[in-house]
């Protein structure tokens, strides 16, 4: 059977399980919409209104469903407002294809309308891309971009394919999803691991964002039972672990719970699953490790000691290493350890809060925790989202949905609608006006394709986290972080048809998040907080739990 | 105190377009220096031969063989071992020179076993092949007669013995 690349694709993206793309239509991609149209009642096309607001949506569709994100942009601008939401992706280790089209291959190389190099563009932040010039070649291109998207450590993947290799027709023939191989450990590594473990007097679990990708959150509970060990996890890691598990500890790290960093430090043996060590949840290297032996696992092999040293390292699916794992450790008991944590978890400095008779970040989010069932939680980027990490009570995996790596504002709404989508449930974006400002645009897609969002603004009036670092290290000089905007943000949301309300007293709390989560369609509520509200616990970059700020 | 080393990787690539990009690429955004590359097609057509040297300790070492190994590009990479390796770079050195000064530079030229690869009344332009230790001693032997042009390809490595570089199946 004979067809168009543009049709190709469509059939190979099928064949690899897609239903719902992400994108946004243009000169390059005619072609390839032109199909999709053909297709509409096998593929779900999500417009955006911003490519970047695309990548997002199908990074987030890939966090939430564990299926591969796939996003279509048309040349040049169109490609290169991809690259945030691919970089995002890539630090974040998400399964995504991004398909974009360009010029043709007689116009390349001569700086044509809308032509660019997203090739050269995303190599450093894509696994692999390709510019596909030879219309056979195309399916078997696609193929393997998903297969390099899933395999291995994931991450996205781009296919650039010119106009005219759209339009070139080839014989296509069907092939079968060829499914990725789960790696499993050398036993030499396995039974040094257990020895590690056995010898260990106060070990610790830290668990990463492998253990939301390889849904192992099971096979973790059940290892952290076997050796009597607490679990503190990364941002990332958030979600892993049921919050109610009484061996979990939070997230640690620079604006980590209390006891999650604390007892980190006093353990003398740290289970690394699935994570990488970033600055921002080691603080200084040098002291963090100091003392106490690491057992990292992790899919990839560069992670083993690129940021911390490893005593003993499993490379493996962290599904497979852990099961392998519990197969042959014997249940343990710690008591002295279990009776440190105890104390370390009950200890004053573990039961700071804000006032609890406010309007502030911690009151709004714990309301909206208390009637928000199994929501997917998104958010943007800055002090809103620490708040969001610290006190939000994640309840399964995968619902969790925030830029970890790369730290990307403006990710929340785009991330919110791939939610939305990818889970069939209602997703709750907690945002900022700093962040909210970036890509609001949004909100014209989450009313057009009616998706069950919850919009939380809390309005501080300021950047939020970066005033909170030139109040505690340049002086309260507040360069450009107090916004003053006059954004009425419920008109706004008004004029993109979607619902509204501001939320400025204490008493009307519950009462406002109960009404929003209960809309039909998106829905938006600005909660006024204070600008000078924290993140606390605060480790200073390159700092130990020494140097931890517990007051503001 | 970290000890940094000459590191030499060869590896065997993906014989496409970009794939030389993508390898300096991950060298530069890492912050590790090539000091030298060399890349040539194999017996395979589809498959370059690329060996690249550069300076840093154990650890710089690991990570560019785990960065490395990720690129779908690479096929198999390995850090070859110093005391079992062939290594050889060529060199064209030109250099101006008036007749009558000629004769010391040729018994140098014999003595390096390099070889004359161009003769003008003014200039003289010798080919010399070896490893590098022994290009840098020529060039600095020839540096006082005024080198005018001088391009050197890189080293090209290979190992001792009957062992091979081949893909992991």
């Amino acid at each position: 059977m004979k067809l168009s690349g543009a049709a190709i694709i469509i059939e190979t993206l099928l064949e690899q399980g897609v239903d719902t793309v992400f994108g946004y239509p243009g000169g390059a991609v005619l072609n390839l919409y032109d199909e999709l149209y053909k297709a509409k009642d096998r593929i779900t096309h999500i417009t955006t209104c911003h490519e970047q607001g695309a990548t997002h949506a199908a990074d987030a569709y890939a966090r939430v469903s564990g299926k591969t994100g796939v996003v279509f942009a048309t040349s040049g601008p169109g490609a290169t407002n991809l690259t945030t939401g691919i970089a995002s992706a890539f630090l974040d280790s998400t399964p995504m294809v991004a398909i974009t089209g360009n010029v043709a291959t007689t116009l390349i190389g001569l700086d044509s309308f809308q032509e660019v190099d997203i090739c050269g563009i995303t190599m450093p932040i894509t696994k692999h891309n390709y510019i596909v010039k030879d219309v056979r070649k195309l399916a078997d291109t696609i193929r393997e971009a998903f297969f390099i998207a899933n395999s291995g450590r994931p991450g996205p993947v781009l296919i650039d394919v010119p106009k005219d290799v759209q339009i070139a027709k080839t014989e296509f023939t069907p092939a079968p999803k060829v499914a990725v191989k789960k790696q499993a450990t050398p036993s030499i590594n396995l039974a040094e691991a257990v020895e590690l473990i056995s010898s260990a007097q106060r070990p610790y679990i830290y668990a990463g964002g492998g253990v939301v990708i390889s849904d192992a959150s099971e096979e973790l509970a059940i290892f952290a039972d076997k050796i009597d060990a607490p679990i503190g996890t990364s941002m990332m890691g958030l979600s892993s672990v049921r919050s109610d598990n009484p061996r979990f500890l939070g997230m640690s790290g620079m604006h980590g719970k209390y006891a999650a960093t604390k007892l980190m430090y006093e353990s003398d043996l740290i289970i690394a699953i699935g994570t990488r060590f970033s600055d921002r949840a080691t603080g200084n290297k040098k002291e963090f490790s100091n003392g106490k032996k690491v057992l990292h696992i992790d899919i990839d092999p560069a992670e083993i000691g690129k940021n911390i040293p490893a005593y003993v390292a499993l490379i493996g699916d962290v599904k497979t290493v852990l099961a392998e794992l519990n197969a042959v450790l014997s249940k343990a008991e710690r008591k002295d350890w279990a009776i440190r944590v105890e104390e370390i978890k009950t200890c004053p400095d573990s039961r700071l809060e804000m006032d609890p008779y406010n309007l502030n970040a911690e009151t709004v989010i714990k309301a909206v925790n208390k009637y928000a069932g199994d929501a997917v939680i998104a958010t943007d980027v800055g002090q809103h989202q620490m708040w969001t990490a610290m006190y939000y009570n994640f309840k399964k995996p995968r619902t969790f949905v925030t830029s970890g790596g790369l730290g990307t504002m403006g990710f929340g709404l785009g991330a919110a609608i791939g939610s939305a989508v990818g889970s069939r449930n209602r997703t709750v974006l907690f945002t900022s006006d700093g962040s909210f400002h970036m890509n609001m645009n949004e909100m014209a897609t989450a009313v057009s394709f009616h998706l069950p969002i919850l919009i939380v603004v809390l309005n501080n009036n300021a950047l939020g986290m970066v005033r909170q670092w030139q109040t505690l290290f340049y002086g309260c000089r507040y360069s450009n972080t107090t916004l003053n905007r006059k954004t009425d943000y419920v008109k706004l949301a008004e004029a993109f048809g979607m619902k509204a309300e501001r939320l400025d007293d204490f008493s009307k709390l519950d009462e406002t998040i109960q009404r929003g989560l209960a809309h039909d369609g998106p829905y938006l509520i600005e909660a006024v907080i204070d600008s000078d509200d924290k993140v606390l616990p605060m480790i200073p970059p390159n700092g130990t739990i020494n140097d931890i700020i517990l007051k503001g | 105190m970290k000890e940094e080393n000459k590191i030499i990787l060869s590896m065997l690539v993906k014989n496409e377009s970009g794939v030389l990009t993508r390898i300096s690429g991950l060298f530069a955004r890492r912050g590790y220096n090539i000091d030298s590359l060399s890349v040539g097609e194999t017996d395979n057509p589809q498959i370059s031969r690329m060996t690249v040297m550069a300076t840093g300790d154990d650890y710089i070492k690991e990570q560019i063989l785990r960065q490395l190994e990720k690129l779908h590009d690479v096929v198999i990479v390995e850090a070859l071992d110093h005391s079992h390796i062939v290594t050889r770079e060529l060199l064209l050195i030109k250099v101006n020179v008036a007749q009558g000064a000629r004769s010391e530079l040729l018994e140098a030229v014999s003595i390096f076993r390099a070889k004359v690869v161009d003769l003008t009344p003014t200039s003289l332009t010798v080919e010399i092949t070896g490893e590098r230790s022994k290009c840098e001693a020529f060039i600095e032997y020839l540096r006082p007669f005024g080198i005018a042009e001088l391009c050197r390809t890189g080293i090209t490595a290979i190992s001792r013995g009957s062992g091979i570089l081949t893909p992991n199946e």
